[in-house]
């Protein structure tokens, strides 16, 4: 093993070490040992990803199996990495992120009895997470996958004894898993028909493979292979219809959500379908699937992020559409764009959930929008760095986000698969919406009255969630006592919102060049040329700059301006606005209240159905079936044939004597019968 | 090496040790008996290791073979030996039968040296029926080694232990009885009582389809199946902690290795003319069953519906005749060794302290048994089938080759991965999360020591196999493609 080899391991395991160390002994270790052993992990991470970063910056790729894992058959399961310009993207991207969270949840989880539980759980996601991006392999993506999946699991229950939590992650697990079942369907077809579970074999043979069909179904294999692939990434990345989990997860602490269910896990999806790039391009039809379900999330799921007063399902409904503009740009072949869509977006949305978790620990543990408002006085550096992240996620040019989301909407533009109209359509209209959901939200918490502090019942601070989920125990959700004032969160807090509003800022500018128009992704991402829609958006752009000052002209950045225009003019210009105007739009108000219906289809159809057929089938097909007539029935049959017998065998001569009579009586009239 | 006879030692040392355990009695000296019954469990497993350690993986030949003539004119012999088929489940049985020990310990209070025994002398009869190679052997363990199981449920067991008990019986014996049918038929066309033998006697379809049937009717039984599993559950909630552990960790694995030993090569046309009905019914019990467990508000009822549901990716992985989907079955017994005798065991757990197994008595155990609570999180995710965990490698491998063999097939065992997590998971949540459910709950004590070890052993196994289960894999391959190519080439 080479040096550079081991310091590939050293970034997984690094992680994996202090999680261990603070979940073993998390009951007699000190917090300060908890949480510095896991910052040390998550820092060592770091720091060699960035010396591998640079050494493949510098050519330097690797890929090779670690051990192997199992074989079976001419099947070789192996553990393995593949570093290349990807892999070390995501590994930046998931270290630095999560270096920010661990120090954020000092200040976080401060007064928490779990405190050492919490570090340990985070740790060993960051782990899951890396083997997930440094796989060469399904096995491993499945592995990564899945380990991603159960510390989402822990960390969305953690707080176990909320009722609400404890529903949220088996729900989250649950809706994964079906996502998984396609997940899985989709590796095993890859397995059956290459022979392998390595991707840099199975793309070797994927000319072989596109002329496949799936015995017993007549399906192109790499159609059916990639939507089963992308059926996984649905769940893992929340896309309709599998997103209903991802609201409900906000139920978790705050650091998780910006790490787990904004920045990395959920992205896993969209990662998993780049590396895909070689199969997926080889299906139209698979790729016009993961277009229209793309771009149904971009647009539908904005649209929830309106009615919400719980700021942080605001951000979480924002992550959802802004999941469904990366899937889109996976659907237009604009892979590229997706993953730098991804990486800007880590940044500006895990500085927009810590900065709704800052704004929550100030209004002590109060999530509701209408208590707060006016907020920047007491808070100037959460405003501040909410206020970038505002702008980065509407995408106000030169800021990051509006690098990424215009290149998808080029990108989009560009396009002429199935689709690309509708789509077209949702990304552009989901930019209006972005701005407004976003701008409504700021407004209400950082200006206008001051709404806290007041003296409220209980019920008033909770009455909000309603709105189809069954969560109105926030047992911990204190708010401000009358007269109390908000304050600024502790260092650890803000510095994480500082250094995150950084990149924020200034990541898109610097890599929009190498990421989408040179050739960082060379080699790794494969578009085939009639797909190529980067390209031809390429040829219109000349500098980050020009672009950025083009962007002004353009019509999403009008359409971003009036959303942050009717923002203000509903809640700050004429703030009894929105209450005039609900009565009409009460039908509409009423579906997205009860969020297109779709959790209570499933709770319904899908969970109830199950437990209903469940138990006809105990009660019909065990007991009554099989036990009552199959089992106890012969049981009771051979005691009938013995009672039977009892009555024959009695020892009485008459009784024999007249058996005797009826049977002699009994030939007679047979045998004459014959005659 | 070769000259110790280690299988000899791994049948007859518990054996012998139970016996012992016996005549200590029940008197003054429990804790005597109990000493030795531990001693010979831990001795007992260490006469397996060098089964694995001394195993040649590259031959699919009989090792560690024993052969001493036992009843000349019939040519019955004591013949004894392993392959990569049989000889990772002496280990586990010898290892279970240590922790199962371990796990009565303190708990039997009534008549505790016999309650040993039984266990041990079932421990010996059973890996005789892993190593027998001679069929009257064979069939002389698979019948004794219902007996201390079957005093097991009926003396130590709950309120409906008699039913149970009668019904457990009764359910194998009819099965069996076929089966002896179909072995003396063998023994008449064959003149040998050889099991290898039977596997190059030539058959005719016909009687290859009768002997398979019996065969199945047999085995079929002991997986359980759908739909003759009914006594599972009943056995499982009225035997005590450690009979259910060893019941679903060895006694369900007797079946699906009886396939594998006679059905498959002795009457291979059959078995793959049949296939689709196994197949059928394996998949049937992966759905069904998924879906009475989740139905199910008794712990140990859950959890010995879901054993069925595992064991329905066995079968389905024999019958689909591909080297993953065998291979994958075979680990999918060892790993259901490991998580499903964990799951009884932490239901014992449960059960010791609160003395009910409804789901509904229970509700925030995590508050009150922290340690417990992770380790129980740990099997039920094993048994939920995650990666990491020995329940992942089973399934996943059988789940590739079911695709490989037929994309519908691979289709419905594939729902496994929603169904086993739906009916774990719910339980989980439903016993651990949540708030402190009532003053009884409230009252618990965390795992002792003692607990902590048992669970402890089965977590580290479960995760090593899950990490890394090459070194379990590539014991099997020779054997494995061995019987493929025979079930292959045939016998018409």
């Amino acid at each position: 093993m080479t040096s550079m080899q081991k310091l590939y391991l050293l970034v997984p395991l690094a992680p994996l070490f202090g999680a261990a160390i603070a979940g073993l002994f998390c009951r007699v270790i000190p917090r300060w040992v908890a949480h510095s052993v896991t910052i040390l992990g998550v820092a060592v991470a770091l720091v060699a990803s960035w010396v591998i970063f640079k050494d493949v910056q510098a050519g330097n790729t690797f890929n090779g199996a670690l051990y192997t894992w199992a074989t079976s058959g001419n099947l070789k399961m192996e553990i393995g990495f593949q570093i290349d310009k990807l892999t070390v993207m995501m590994m930046m991207v998931v270290t630095s992120v999560s270096l920010m969270v661990h120090v954020y949840t000092i200040g976080y989880m401060a007064e928490d009895p779990g405190y050492n539980r919490f570090f340990s759980y985070i740790s060993l996601f960051t782990f899951s997470m890396l083997m997930l991006v440094m796989s060469n392999n399904f096995v491993q993506l499945f592995f990564g996958w899945e380990a991603v999946g159960l510390v989402s699991y822990l960390l969305i229950g953690f707080w176990f004894k909320r009722p609400t939590a404890v529903y949220a992650n088996l729900k989250a697990f649950l809706v994964n898993r079906v996502g998984d079942f396609g997940f899985l369907l989709g590796i095993g077809l890859i397995a059956a028909y290459a022979g392998t579970l390595n991707y840099a074999e199975v793309f070797a043979k994927r000319e072989e493979l596109v002329a496949m069909t799936v015995a017993g179904t007549g399906w192109p294999l790499l159609t059916a292979a990639c939507i089963g692939l992308f059926i996984g990434a649905m769940g893992k990345s929340a896309q309709v219809p599998l997103h209903v989990w991802l609201p409900d997860s906000m139920e978790g602490p705050t650091p998780i959500s910006a790490l787990i269910h904004a920045a990395t896990m959920v992205t896993a999806g969209i990662f998993m379908v780049t590396r895909m790039s070689p199969l997926f391009e080889l299906s139209e039809t698979a790729l016009s699937f993961v277009l229209v379900i793309g771009a149904t999330t971009a647009l539908f799921m904005g649209f929830l992020g309106i009615i919400q007063n719980d700021i942080k399902r605001v951000v979480a409904y924002s992550t959802l559409s802004q999941l469904g503009y990366m899937t889109v740009a996976l659907g237009v072949s604009a892979y590229s764009a997706a993953v730098f869509h991804l990486m800007t977006h880590a940044f500006f949305k895990a500085l927009l959930f810590l900065g709704a978790g800052s704004v929550i620990m100030g209004m002590h543990h109060d999530q509701d929008m209408r208590n707060m408002g006016g907020l920047w006085k007491y808070m100037p550096l959460t405003w501040i760095t909410s206020l970038i992240g505002s702008l980065a996620l509407i995408g106000v040019p030169f800021l990051s986000g509006f690098y990424s989301k215009d290149s998808i909407i080029e990108a989009v533009h560009f396009s002429n698969i199935p689709g690309a109209g509708y789509a077209y359509f949702c990304v552009v209209a989901g930019v209006f919406i972005t701005a407004f959901y976003s701008f409504r939200m700021y407004f209400r918490v950082f200006h206008g009255p001051e709404n806290f502090g007041k003296a409220h019942d209980d019920h008033h601070a909770h009455g909000d969630d309603h709105h189809g989920d069954d969560d109105d125990h926030h047992d911990e959700h204190h708010g401000l006592a009358p007269g109390q004032k908000p304050h600024e969160s502790p260092w650890v807090v803000w510095l994480p919102l500082v250094l995150l509003a950084v990149p924020s800022m200034f990541i898109g500018y610097y890599t929009i060049q190498p990421m989408l128009f040179g050739d960082w992704f060379a080699g790794i991402v494969t578009v085939l040329p009639q797909h190529d829609v980067l390209a031809k958006a390429g040829e219109h752009f000349h500098s980050a700059a020009g672009m950025a000052m083009h962007g002004f002209t353009a019509l999403p950045f009008w359409l971003a301006l009036g959303g942050v225009v009717l923002a203000w003019v509903m809640y700050i210009l004429v703030p009894s606005l929105p209450g005039r105007i609900a009565p009409l739009f009460a039908p509409i108000t009423k579906v997205l209240e009860n969020k297109y219906f779709f959790d209570r289809f499933n709770e319904i159809v899908f969970a109830g159905g199950a437990r209903l057929l469940g138990r006809g089938l105990w009660a019909a097909g065990d007991r009554t079936i099989i036990d009552g007539v199959l089992v106890n029935g012969s049981a009771s049959a051979v005691g009938a044939v013995a009672r039977l017998a009892r009555g024959i065998q009695t020892g009485y001569i008459y009784r024999y004597a007249f058996a005797m009579v009826i049977g002699v009586c009994l030939l007679l009239v047979w045998r004459l019968g014959f005659k | 090496m070769t000259d110790i006879p280690l299988l000899s030692l791994a049948i007859w040392l518990p054996i012998a040790g139970g016996l012992l355990v016996l005549a200590s009695g029940d008197g003054r000296n429990t804790a005597f008996s109990k000493l030795i019954a531990l001693v010979t469990a831990l001795f007992g497993f260490l006469v397996t290791i060098p089964l694995y350690t001394g195993f040649d993986a590259s031959s699919a030949s009989m090792q560690f073979v024993e052969l001493m003539p036992w009843v000349r004119d019939y040519n019955i012999n004591y013949h004894l030996g392993v392959d990569g088929i049989s000889m990772p489940f002496v280990i586990l049985n010898s290892f279970i039968t240590v922790l199962v020990v371990m796990a009565g310990w303190t708990v039997i209070e009534y008549k505790p040296s016999q309650y040993f025994a039984a266990f041990l002398i079932m421990s010996g009869l059973l890996n005789g029926i892993f190593s027998a190679l001679d069929g009257i052997l064979f069939y002389v363990f698979f019948e004794a080694s219902l007996i201390p199981l079957y005093l097991v449920i009926g003396v130590w067991g709950g309120k409906n232990r008699v039913y149970a008990a009668f019904k457990f019986f009764l359910y194998t014996l009819l099965g069996s009885l076929l089966m002896l049918v179909a072995l003396l038929y063998l023994f008449h066309k064959s003149g040998s009582f050889a099991i290898l033998d039977w596997h190059r006697e030539p058959l005719a379809m016909t009687a290859q389809s009768l002997i398979f049937w019996a065969f199945f009717a047999s085995f079929a039984v002991k997986v359980p199946m759908w739909p003759v599993h009914t006594w599972l559950p009943d056995a499982h909630v009225e035997a005590p902690t450690g009979g259910s552990a060893v019941l679903a960790a060895i006694g369900l694995k007797l079946g699906a290795y009886g396939f594998l030993r006679f059905s498959l090569p002795i009457v291979p046309d059959a078995a793959q003319h049949f296939a689709p009905v196994v197949i059928g019914l394996s998949l049937i019990a992966v759905i069904y069953i998924g879906l009475v467990a989740l139905a199910q508000t008794d712990m140990k009822k859950l959890v010995a519906y879901s054993s069925i549901s595992h064991m329905g990716f066995v079968t389905l992985g024999f019958f689909i005749f591909n080297p993953l989907g065998i291979e994958g079955a075979l680990v999918q017994m060892i790993s259901h060794g490991f998580v499903s005798a964990a799951m009884f065991l932490c239901i014992g757990v449960l059960y010791d302290r609160m003395h009910t197994r409804n789901i509904a008595d229970y509700g925030g155990v995590v508050n009150t048994m922290p340690k417990f609570a992770a380790l129980f999180l740990l099997f039920a995710m094993a048994n939920a089938g995650l990666p990491a965990t020995s329940g992942f490698v089973g399934e996943f491998m059988v789940a590739m080759g079911a695709i490989q063999f037929n994309f519908w097939t691979g289709f419905a065992a594939a729902t496994t991965l929603v169904l086993g997590a739906a009916y774990t998971l719910w339980m989980y949540k439903r016993v651990v999360f949540g708030d402190v459910a009532n003053s009884h709950v409230a009252e618990l004590d965390d795992i002792n020591s003692r607990e902590m070890l048992i669970l402890g052993v089965l977590a580290v196994c479960t995760l090593a196999m899950g990490i890394w289960p090459q070194p379990v894999t590539e014991i099997m391959h020779a054997t494995v493609n061995q019987l493929l190519d025979h079930v292959a080439a045939g016998k018409l």
